[in-house]
């Protein structure tokens, strides 16, 4: 388990960052938690020649704040920092939910959440949340460039951001405080990566289901919105039925893999009875009534 | 006294602090490090090996199988059965590769960085032959021959026959069968194996620092491998992070490393990554059983039929041909079944080879008998701790003499059933099952036993003029806690505390030959040994006291760190006073040599733990996941020395086995590729997977002056079946049939989808 060697910068400003990145381009990786850069480049199947860390920007790349229309977050936020907020218990408690399902106790100290995101495991769990609720991703090259989640997520460990681009923020549009949600993820076992994964939010809207946003990783190569389900309950008075025909909806969009978490066919059945756990879920914490 | 008691492990401080030295720990002057490269095909022909790319600077030297062909090996092969094929395993593959991570080239330099870079400059073309990694598909005519040596791909076919077979099947009134695929299993000790050695050209002695549960043994393969007298070479073992059978084998690192040593005349260290320890360290497991039992109007078992095949993988490891064949040897378990018919057949695979895993051929014979037992009395609508009742060998039949041979010493398997299925609240558990309604209820039993204590130890004990001890053991602890147990003992048997009791193992030079550690058979056989020795320095002291003391040796008792005359307070010697007269000529009683050390050894009877375990498991109906509601576990090792030891032996292994029933599972594609190289892949249960134990003893002991059986696999050979049990009662209503493990959600989707339910 011993990496190729490699040359390590410690910068002391973001744009020393940048001008390292458009330097060597493809050959310098900017390393944040390192609990997915440092595996693979164990494993060598990733090979970087110069290791630039972001940790002593930490001070200006760290934060949660809650003001406006938005939350900010700042690439650095670890893991275990959003499972903990205060703050985020009170105004998006998915995000703290999600991260208490990340990995290990271990992974959750070190890893961030701007380092999961630009990773993009297709089987991670921050695209998914991040794709649920709209959030967009502010990238560094100099100036400043902003991506929606929908445009970022490009396909397995690919996204947007460009070689020389660092990833400083990620801003989420705040959502009423009285709002249903949902994070629910299959896992083989403790810290394991997902088998599926499903981020739900429902906003209620006198008794109807207002608007409603579904998002769901880990089957197919990039995690992606229900948007067929998600039509189909936009006003209407949930009921079972419904539920089942969006899970279902949700299901058929799925492409999985077959591979040692399961064949394709079981993931596809469990993603449908995934999204319509979640759904169930958000909708009871909407305080809606599920006939 | 300290037996019998949960007395705190000596151990602890140095393990949990990280003061403990483990093999990678150590580093000698002007010392190099190796790295293997190895193949990455199932079944090739080496056709060149290219290092020029590789000699980069700091590299020392590269050696392929070929330069070592006429030094170093074959490999030891302790296990041959009769007319079983045994084909010569080199170290480093000579021109033909049998299974992806079998080593090609060493390379050997000045630190481990360098190493491993050049072993990816190391370019070795092979040409590709077809290989076979179902067991099934080797023994068919037309497979691809993993050795081409040999007609085909059956290492040894073995026929065991006890009983009038064919008979009581004809006359039974039911018949019902079995077939259970066993998956292979990466035992994962948390360290992985290592090997560091040095080579003294002045004194001609080798010294190999090895992370073995076996040193004597390894001592002996090193030197015949190496064509040195075994006087030359010592083994020793530092803090040994595990091993659960994986580290009681000849490796290819162990005579490599050696031999590097001695040849470039600088120390030498290998140390194994995770990715090589899941693809080239031993496997366990990995048996094919179809068995049929033959069943009266009673609902007596009165034979069994069937057959075993293993899959071996491509060589013959040092143990390899033993689980098998003693699988089938216990496959009668706890039962009074006269008459078997058993056909076990070892075949070669394209695959790492299998060796000991805790249990070792143990859990492979009781998992079968104990799901057919199930599989009876679900097919037979009867329940199965009643179906066991009317089976089990009596408590007055013992000792109890097998048809596969064994003379089971004691037991009382009703005993211990009865215990479980009160603890485990059976009735309240049946009615679960039809009122809880939006999950599958099932329960499963197990009711196993283990032959251990195979093989012989010794012990060397002193006692220094300033009264300490020191205990040295031929058996080598790895974590079980023994240092601890025998520190007991001696405690108890010379009326000293524990704390003037210093444990010593793991050196050839100073311990006589012994056996090492695995088993289940430390405590017991090393422990009388030990106490062969004790008693003779008890002896001793106690005549020195006598003649001090003017009184009669057996007016004497030894306590509190004093020799008193029995029934007094203040007629005593000190323990240390004695030891000081044990030194000194001129004090000793006439005819008493100087000095205060014995020697002892122990060969022992074996010995039949048991026990009675129960697993209550739900299924969720949507998913198939499968949640322990309860596991029950009443063991008994006979005497206890230490109830901690012995549950912290319990849970351990217990979740080994629940690992088995659930989650683990090493895979290879259809080429022979592993697929289970990291532990992302390869699941080990942690910590949230692992429910809260029930546990509780019986406690029948042995006939040794221990009382002691053996603990230390009892509970991964007693558990995986009751919970494969507990789901597939939980999921007969809906016709699951479970042959394959682990039984993980999508294979059960897959059994159900098969029968449409
Ligand atoms: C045992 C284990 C279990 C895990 N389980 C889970 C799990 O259950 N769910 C899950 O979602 N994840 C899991 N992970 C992954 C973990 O969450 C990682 O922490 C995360 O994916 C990457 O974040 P990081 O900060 O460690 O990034 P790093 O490893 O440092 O970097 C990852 C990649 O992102 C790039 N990068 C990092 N930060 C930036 C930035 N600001 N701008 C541009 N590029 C950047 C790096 O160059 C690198 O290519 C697990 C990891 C491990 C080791």
């Amino acid at each position: 388990m011993i990496p190729k060697s490699f040359e390590y910068f410690e910068p002391k400003t973001l744009s020393e960052v940048v001008g390292f990145l458009k330097k060597h381009k493809e050959n310098a990786k900017v390393l944040a938690g390192g609990h997915s850069l440092i595996p693979m480049m164990k494993l060598r199947l990733a090979a970087p020649q110069y290791i630039i860390n972001l940790e002593p920007l930490r001070k200006s790349l760290s934060y949660i704040k809650v003001g406006g229309k938005s939350i900010r977050i700042g690439a650095l936020v670890r893991h275990a920092e959003i499972e903990h907020s205060q703050i985020l218990k009170r105004e998006l408690p998915i995000l703290p939910a999600a991260a208490e399902w990340i990995g290990d106790m271990q992974v959750r100290n070190m890893g961030t959440i701007g380092g999961s995101v630009a990773h993009s495991d297709p089987a991670s769990d921050w695209p998914v949340v991040m794709l649920s609720l709209n959030a967009v991703f502010t990238l560094y090259s100099g100036k400043k460039r902003k991506v929606p989640a929908s445009k970022f997520f490009i396909g397995p460990f690919t996204t947007a951001i460009k070689p020389y681009e660092v990833l400083t923020e990620i801003e989420i549009p705040r959502l009423p405080k009285r709002h249903g949600w949902s994070w629910k993820k299959f896992e083989r076992k403790a810290g394991d990566f997902a088998t599926v994964n499903v981020a739900t939010l429902i906003l209620p809207k006198d008794g109807h289901i207002g608007s409603a946003s579904i998002a769901v990783g880990s089957v197919h190569y990039r995690p992606y919105r229900v948007t067929e389900g998600e039509r189909l309950l936009k006003g209407a008075k949930p009921d079972l039925e419904l539920v089942e025909r969006v899970a279902e909806s949700a299901a058929s969009m799925a492409e999985p893999t077959s591979d040692l978490r399961g064949s394709a066919e079981y993931k596809r059945h469990v993603t449908k009875v995934f999204v319509k756990r979640s759904l169930i879920e958000a909708i009871e914490r909407a305080n809606l009534n599920l006939r | 006294m300290y037996v019998g008691k949960p007395v705190k492990r000596v151990e602890d401080l140095r393990l949990i602090t990280g003061s403990a030295k483990y093999l990678d720990d150590m580093v000698l002057p002007r010392m190099l490090y190796a790295y293997f490269v190895r193949s990455v095909y199932a079944h090739a022909k080496i056709t060149e090996i290219d290092v020029s790319k590789a000699m980069l600077p700091g590299i020392v030297a590269i050696f392929t199988g070929r330069d070592l062909k006429d030094h170093c090996g074959p490999l030891a092969v302790e296990s041959v059965y009769k007319g079983s094929k045994v084909p010569v395993h080199y170290p480093l593959a000579v021109d033909e590769v049998k299974y992806v991570g079998e080593p090609v080239a060493v390379i050997v330099g000045e630190d481990r960085y360098v190493v491993r870079d050049a072993a990816d400059e190391v370019s070795v073309s092979y040409q590709q032959l077809p290989s076979v990694t179902d067991p099934m598909e080797a023994l068919s005519s037309n497979s691809p021959l993993v050795h081409s040596e040999f007609s085909d791909n059956v290492c040894f076919r073995r026929s065991i026959k006890r009983g009038e077979v064919e008979a009581l099947f004809n006359n039974s009134s039911k018949r019902v069968g079995i077939k259970v695929k066993i998956q292979r299993l990466a035992p994962s000790a948390m360290e992985p194996r290592g090997v560091l050695a040095e080579y003294d050209r002045g004194s001609e002695r080798l010294t190999v620092w090895a992370s073995t549960q076996f040193p004597h043994k390894l001592r002996t393969w090193i030197s015949t491998s190496l064509k040195c007298p075994e006087s030359s070479v010592r083994v020793i073992t530092p803090e040994v992070g595990g091993g659960f059978g994986s580290k009681l084998s000849h490796y290819p690192e162990d005579v490599v490393i050696p031999y590097l040593a001695m040849r470039i005349g600088r120390p030498v260290k290998w140390f194994e990554e995770r990715g090589e320890n899941l693809r080239s360290t031993t496997h366990g497991r990995d048996m094919i059983a179809e068995v049929e039992a033959a069943v009266d109007e009673n609902l007596r078992v009165t034979a069994l039929r069937g057959r075993i095949i293993a899959d071996l993988g491509a060589y013959n490891h040092t143990h390899t041909q033993d689980n098998p064949i003693l699988a089938a040897n216990m496959l009668t378990g706890t039962y009074a079944i006269g008459a078997v018919d058993l056909e076990v057949i070892g075949v070669f695979t394209n695959k790492m080879a299998t060796d000991a895993y805790r249990g070792a051929g143990r859990p492979e014979g009781s998992y079968i008998i104990e799901r057919l037992m199930d599989r009876i009395a679900r097919t037979l609508n009867v329940d199965p701790a009643e179906l066991r009742m009317r089976n089990f060998i009596p408590p007055q039949s013992f000792p109890y003499r097998t048809p596969l041979g064994f003379v089971y010493d004691s037991g009382n398997y009703e005993g211990a059933l009865r215990r479980a299925l009160e603890l485990v609240n059976y009735e309240d558990v049946k009615r679960l099952k039809s009122t809880v309604r939006d999950r599958y209820i099932g329960v499963g039993i197990s009711t196993f036993v283990e032959v251990c204590n195979f093989g012989y130890q010794s012990s060397y004990v002193k006692v220094e003029p300033s009264g300490l001890i020191s205990v040295y053991t031929s058996t080598s602890p790895h974590g079980q806690g023994e240092e601890t147990a025998f520190s007991q003992i001696v405690a108890d048997r010379l009326g000293v505390s524990m704390e003037k009791i210093r444990v010593i193992h793991g050196d050839t030079d100073t311990i006589p030959y012994g056996s090492g550690t695995a088993g289940s058979w430390t405590l017991t056989s090393g422990g009388m040994a030990i106490i062969n020795a004790v008693e003779r320095i008890r002896e001793k002291m106690l005549r020195i006291a006598a003649s001090r003391l003017e009184a009669r040796v057996e007016d004497l008792e030894m306590n509190d760190g004093r020799i008193y005359v029995k029934g007094t307070h203040d007629k005593y010697v000190t323990f240390e006073e004695v030891a000081s007269i044990a030194y000194d000529q001129r004090k000793l009683p006439g005819g008493l040599e100087m000095g205060l050390t014995a020697t002892g050894f122990y060969r022992p009877e074996l010995t039949f733990p048991f026990g009675a375990y129960i697993a209550v498991v739900s299924v969720d109906p949507e998913t198939y996941q499968v949640t322990l509601e309860r596991v029950v576990m009443v063991s008994d090792c006979g005497k206890v020395v230490n109830p901690m030891l012995v549950d912290g032996q319990i849970a351990g292994g217990a979740v080994q086995a629940l690992g088995q029933a659930l989650y683990e599972d090493f895979v290879y594609d259809k080429d022979g590729n592993p697929l289970s190289v990291s532990f992302a892949d390869y699941l080990l249960p942690s910590a949230t997977e692992v429910p809260e134990f029930i546990l509780d003893r019986t406690e029948t002991p042995a006939n040794n002056p221990l009382g002691t059986k053996g603990v230390g696999e009892l509970s991964t050979i007693g558990l995986a079946q009751a919970i494969v049990n507990a789901v597939e009662d939980a999921l007969w209503k809906m016709g699951a049939e479970i042959v394959e493990t682990p039984v993980t959600p999508q294979r059960l989707y897959g059994v159900l989808r098969r029968r449409g339910a």
